[in-house]
C-alpha cells in the first residue's frame, strides 16, 4: 500500500492548494488501484464495497481479457490483405499455368504480333500492348501529376475556406464518375476535337487516352495529395514563415519535404488507377495493336485486351491462358512501380531516411 | 531611449476569446525585454503580433498599432521582409524537414549566400552561439527532426540567429533544455544584446530576472505592469506583481 503524504502545514496552504490537491487524488488512485489488485489476486474482499465499484471492476477484468481476441481479430485484419492479394496472385497465375509451358517467353514479351485468333499459327507477342500501356500511362502521369499536385497545393495552402470546401466537393466527383463515362467523353467528346484540332485521322489515340487518364486520375492525386499537406503540423508553416520563406518557398523547401511520403502515395495511386484502368482506355484508345509513332497513333493496352478477348475464348485454351498470363504481367508491372516508389522515398533498407 | 518596438493599444481577440486587451507598451533597442505571466495571459500573442505569425490563425482578430522602427508592421506590403528581420524561438521546438546543416543554412541561404566556406562558418558559429555545436558538428546531415527535443530547440534558436536578426523573440526557449545549458545560452544571449534587441518570454521568473533590462507582467490577456526589470521584481507598483514575482500567486 502506498505511504499517506505528510500533511502539508495549514499555513502554507493557499499557497500548495494545487499540490494538495493532486496529492489528495494520487492517494484516492493508488488506493483504489491497490484494491483493485489485491481483489483480482485473491478474488474474494466482497464485503463493503457497493455493487457500482465491483460492476466496474468486473467491466475492467473483462475488457482484459477481451484484449487477447481483439489482438487476434486486429492481427487477421492485417494479415488478410497480404493473404487476398498472394490469393489473386495464385488464382490468376494457376489459370495462366497451363500455357506458361508452351509460350515462348521471349516472344511473348518481345513481339509486337498479338494474333490469337490465328488458325495457321497464334502469336502471342505483347510488347505493343506494353507500349500501349506505358505510353498511355506515361502522357497521363505527365499530365496528371503536376495538375494534381498544383491543385492539391492550392485547395490546402492557397485557397479561401470556401473555395476550398467547393473545390473538394468538386474534387470528389468528379472522383466518383464511372469509367465508361469517361470512356464515352473520350469517344464522343474528346475525339472529335482532337481530330479538329491537329487534323489526326483518327480522334481517338494515345494523345486521347492520356488525356481521358490524366482527368480520371487527378482527382485521386488531389485528394490524397491534399490530404498529406494538410496533415504537415502548422507549427512547420510558422517556423518557414519566421524565417521569413514566402509561401511558394514554404511549399517547396518545407511542405513537399515534410509531406513526401504522402505525396507519393497520391502519386502512386494516380499511377495505380492509369495503369489499372480498363474500360475507359478501350474507348479512347482505338484499340489497335500497334507500337504507336506518335501521340495521334491509336493503341491497345494490356488491360483493355483482357477485358475485350476474354469473353471469345474457350475456357482452358491457350488464348484464354495467355490472357491470365497478361494480369500476372499487370501485377508485377504494379508491384514494380510500387517498389520502385518506396525505393525512392526510404531508400534500400527503407524506414531511415536521413 | 531609442525605442525599436512600439505598441500601442493593441487588442486581439481569438473569436470571442480575448487575448490582448489593450497593451501598450515600447521595447528599447539593444535591450534584453522579458516578459513574464502565468499561462495564458497573452506573452505568445505579443511575439506572433510582431511579426504578424498571428496571420496563421484565421480567427484571430488584431486591431491597434504594432511598430518595428516606427512602421507599422500591419501597413507594410511585404509582410516577408518583416519577418526576414525578426528571428523567432517557439516554445515547441520545430525541427524542419531538412538536415542539421540546411536547417540553419536556410534563411543565408535565401538571402544569397552560397559561398561554400561562408555557409560552412556561418553554421557552425549559429550552432555555437546556441550550445549545440559540440553535440551536432559530427551529423550536420541528419535529419533536424530527429535531434532530441532540447536539441531541437537549441536548434531553432540557431536558425533564428542565421539571418542575423536585429529582433530576436524567444518563447520559453529554456523549456527542453537542461539548466546547465540553459546557462550558457543565457550568458550567449546578453552577448548578442550588444547587435540586437531580444525579447523574452519565459515562465522562470528568475530567469527574466536574471537577464531581462526590462519587463512587463501580463495576466488575463492585460498588461499588468511594465518597467526596469530591478524595479518590478523589488517594489512594482502593483500588488498583483509583486505576489507573482515572489512566487505567492492564485
Amino acid at each position: 500500500m502506498p505511504k499517506r503524504r505528510p500533511r502539508v502545514n495549514p499555513r502554507r496552504r493557499p499557497r500548495n492548494r494545487q499540490s494538495d490537491v493532486k496529492a489528495a487524488w494520487t492517494n484516492k488512485l493508488n488506493l483504489a488501484s491497490g484494491a483493485m489488485t489485491m481483489q483480482r489476486q485473491a478474488n474474494t474482499a466482497r464485503s463493503g464495497i457497493g455493487w457500482c465499484a465491483q460492476l466496474g471492476r468486473a467491466t475492467h477484468w473483462l475488457l482484459d481479457i477481451s484484449e487477447l481476441p481483439m489482438e487476434w481479430l486486429i492481427r487477421l485484419c492485417g494479415w488478410s490483405a497480404i493473404f487476398f492479394v498472394f490469393a489473386i496472385f495464385f488464382f490468376v497465375l494457376k489459370e495462366g499455368a497451363g500455357v506458361l509451358g508452351k509460350l515462348d517467353l521471349k516472344e511473348f514479351l518481345t513481339s509486337p504480333n498479338w494474333r490469337p485468333d490465328s488458325a495457321v499459327r497464334p502469336q502471342y507477342g505483347i510488347l505493343a500492348l506494353l507500349v500501349g500501356t506505358f505510353s498511355v500511362t506515361t502522357l497521363a502521369m505527365l499530365i496528371a501529376v503536376p495538375l494534381g499536385l498544383g491543385s492539391a497545393v492550392y485547395v490546402s495552402e492557397f485557397a479561401g475556406r470556401r473555395t476550398k470546401e467547393t473545390l473538394k466537393v468538386v474534387i470528389e466527383l468528379l472522383a466518383a464518375i464511372p469509367s465508361v463515362v469517361w470512356g464515352f467523353v473520350g469517344y464522343m467528346v474528346l475525339g472529335p476535337i482532337i481530330i479538329r484540332l491537329t487534323g489526326a485521322p483518327i480522334g481517338i489515340n494515345v494523345l486521347n487516352g492520356g488525356i481521358i487518364l490524366a482527368l480520371m486520375s487527378v482527382p485521386i492525386i488531389v485528394s490524397v495529395g491534399e490530404d498529406a499537406l494538410r496533415a504537415v503540423p502548422d507549427s512547420y508553416r510558422e517556423a518557414a514563415a519566421a524565417l521569413g520563406a514566402n509561401r511558394w518557398e514554404t511549399v517547396y523547401r518545407v511542405l513537399f519535404p515534410a509531406a513526401k511520403k504522402g505525396l507519393l502515395a497520391a502519386v502512386l495511386l494516380g499511377v495505380g488507377r492509369a495503369v489499372g484502368e480498363t474500360m475507359a482506355v478501350l474507348m479512347a484508345t482505338g484499340h489497335a495493336v500497334q507500337i504507336p509513332h506518335s501521340l495521334l497513333d491509336p493503341v491497345r493496352t494490356l488491360t483493355a485486351t483482357i477485358a475485350a478477348e476474354l469473353g471469345e475464348t474457350v475456357a482452358g485454351d491457350d488464348h484464354y491462358a495467355v490472357l491470365f498470363v497478361i494480369g500476372v504481367v499487370l501485377f508485377a508491372v504494379a508491384f514494380a512501380v510500387n517498389l520502385t516508389a518506396d525505393v525512392v522515398v526510404n531508400g534500400w533498407r527503407g524506414g531511415r531516411n536521413d | 531611449m531609442d525605442v525599436q518596438i512600439h505598441i500601442s493599444g493593441l487588442n486581439v481577440s481569438y473569436g470571442d476569446k480575448p487575448a490582448l486587451r489593450d497593451v501598450s507598451l515600447d521595447i528599447p533597442r539593444n535591450t534584453i525585454f522579458g516578459v513574464i505571466g502565468p499561462a495564458n495571459s497573452g506573452k505568445t500573442t505579443l511575439l506572433k503580433c510582431m511579426n504578424r505569425t498571428i496571420d496563421f490563425i484565421s480567427s484571430a482578430r488584431v486591431t491597434g498599432e504594432v511598430a518595428v522602427d516606427g512602421q507599422n508592421v500591419y501597413r507594410m506590403r511585404n509582410v516577408y521582409q518583416l519577418r526576414r528581420r525578426i528571428g523567432m524561438v517557439f516554445p515547441l521546438p520545430v525541427g524542419l524537414p531538412l538536415s542539421v546543416y540546411d536547417n540553419v543554412a536556410y534563411a543565408p541561404r535565401r538571402a544569397g549566400i552560397h559561398d561554400r566556406h561562408e555557409l560552412d562558418e556561418l553554421v557552425e558559429k549559429c550552432l555555437r552561439q546556441a550550445v549545440l555545436w559540440d553535440e551536432v558538428k559530427d551529423r550536420l546531415r541528419t535529419l533536424g527532426t530527429r535531434l532530441s527535443g532540447g536539441q531541437q530547440q537549441r536548434l531553432t534558436l540557431a536558425r533564428a540567429l542565421s539571418h542575423r536578426p536585429e529582433i530576436l523573440c524567444l518563447d520559453e526557449f529554456s523549456i527542453a533544455i537542461d539548466p546547465v545549458t540553459t546557462m550558457k545560452i543565457e550568458d550567449v544571449l546578453l552577448e548578442l544584446k550588444q547587435s540586437m534587441t531580444i525579447v523574452l518570454v519565459t515562465n522562470l521568473v528568475q530567469q527574466a530576472h536574471r537577464l531581462a533590462d526590462s519587463t512587463a507582467f501580463f495576466n488575463d490577456s492585460r498588461l499588468v505592469e511594465c518597467g526596469p526589470t530591478q524595479k518590478l521584481f523589488t517594489r512594482p507598483d502593483n500588488p498583483l506583481t509583486l505576489k507573482y514575482v515572489t512566487g505567492v500567486f492564485g
